[in-house]
């Protein structure tokens, strides 16, 4: 995958599988210390000791349609190209929380991309859950929350075409805003 | 610059409340066609992500009354990017090889017209016996 944006989106459908309400994505941009962080936590249904060890293998897959499953190792393999790790930390019943680390400088560390259009396709595919996405960059912070735009909605469905193509523009605003490192 | 903030919601959802309210009085209301996108892994590496936000973008500019959303994998990784139209009374048809082009043809004529349009991959078919 080209972009570290179609990955969160790849990563992020395995938290949907495992029916998470709740999905919080933390991007965390440090140039001084090398750092370019994506932590992706959901409340979904976790997986057990054995499982876990599984899931970085690209022949483990929980689909009956297919037999590999390429998501998370080609994500690892990305992370790792750049000198980086992903961790994955899991509790049956309680979710999963994914860290991948790439170094920020590396000149095969991806670009993240359109990680606005990310977000917000998976708010119009599934508006019933509860995102949250938060970057950090050296100059500022930026914090989204889908449960504060349904407060203002005020019942009018968030899925919308046209309250997601705003949506998309306040994302990309704000990130241009705190001067996040996209490309 | 004028960065957008939540209380620029306002308007946008004043719009779009109208919008439901002249729908739900219309006669399509239970008429509504269902866009499913496979986005799986398979589906996000062909680049799947661009033709569900372009459905998405080119059914609000014609006023299309539908809903895009993602699907998993149906095991057609060979074709990805693939799309499943479901249009109410009909039988669900699945197109694989979905380019922008192609997505704009089945929107024009799928959707708006009712003409089937090639690039079918052939799942729901039924037996003499049926």
């Amino acid at each position: 995958m080209q972009e570290l944006s179609l990955h969160i989106l790849d990563i992020i459908q395995n938290s949907v599988r495992a029916n998470a309400t709740k999905i919080e994505l933390n991007v965390t941009e440090n140039p001084k210390s090398d750092q370019y962080l994506i932590e992706i936590n959901d409340n979904g249904c976790g997986v057990d000791k054995e499982t876990l060890e599984l899931l970085c293998d690209p022949f483990f897959t929980t689909r009956t349609t297919r037999k590999v499953g390429m998501g998370i190792s080609l994500f690892k393999h990305s992370a790792e190209q750049t000198g980086g790790t992903v961790e994955i930390t899991s509790e049956a019943g309680k979710g999963t929380s994914l860290t991948a680390s790439f170094s920020y400088s590396h000149i095969d560390r991806p670009a993240m991309g359109d990680i606005a259009g990310t977000m917000t396709l998976l708010i119009a595919s599934y508006p019933q859950i509860h995102f949250i996405y938060n970057h950090h960059t050296p100059i500022s912070d930026f914090e989204f929350d889908t449960n504060e735009v349904k407060a203002e909605l005020e019942g009018v469905p968030i899925n919308n075409a046209k309250i997601i193509k705003f949506l998309k523009e306040l994302i990309n605003d704000n990130l241009e805003m705190i001067e996040a490192n996209l490309k | 610059m004028k960065v957008k903030s939540l209380a620029d919601l306002k308007k946008i959802k004043a719009e779009v409340q109208e919008k439901i309210k002249l729908r739900e009085q219309g006669e399509n209301a239970d008429k509504i066609v269902q866009i499913k996108v496979a986005m799986a892994t398979c589906g996000i590496a062909s680049g799947a992500k661009e033709i569900m936000s372009y459905m998405i973008e080119e059914l609000d500019f014609r006023g299309v009354d539908a809903i895009v959303s993602q699907t998993g994998c149906m095991g057609y990784c060979y074709a990805e990017p693939t799309i499943e139209v479901i249009v109410p009374g009909q039988s669900p048809v699945i197109y694989g090889f979905v380019s922008k082009e192609k997505a704009k043809e089945i929107i024009e004529k799928h959707i708006v017209k009712g003409e089937l349009v090639d690039g079918i991959i052939p799942v729901t078919f039924k037996t003499i016996d049926e």
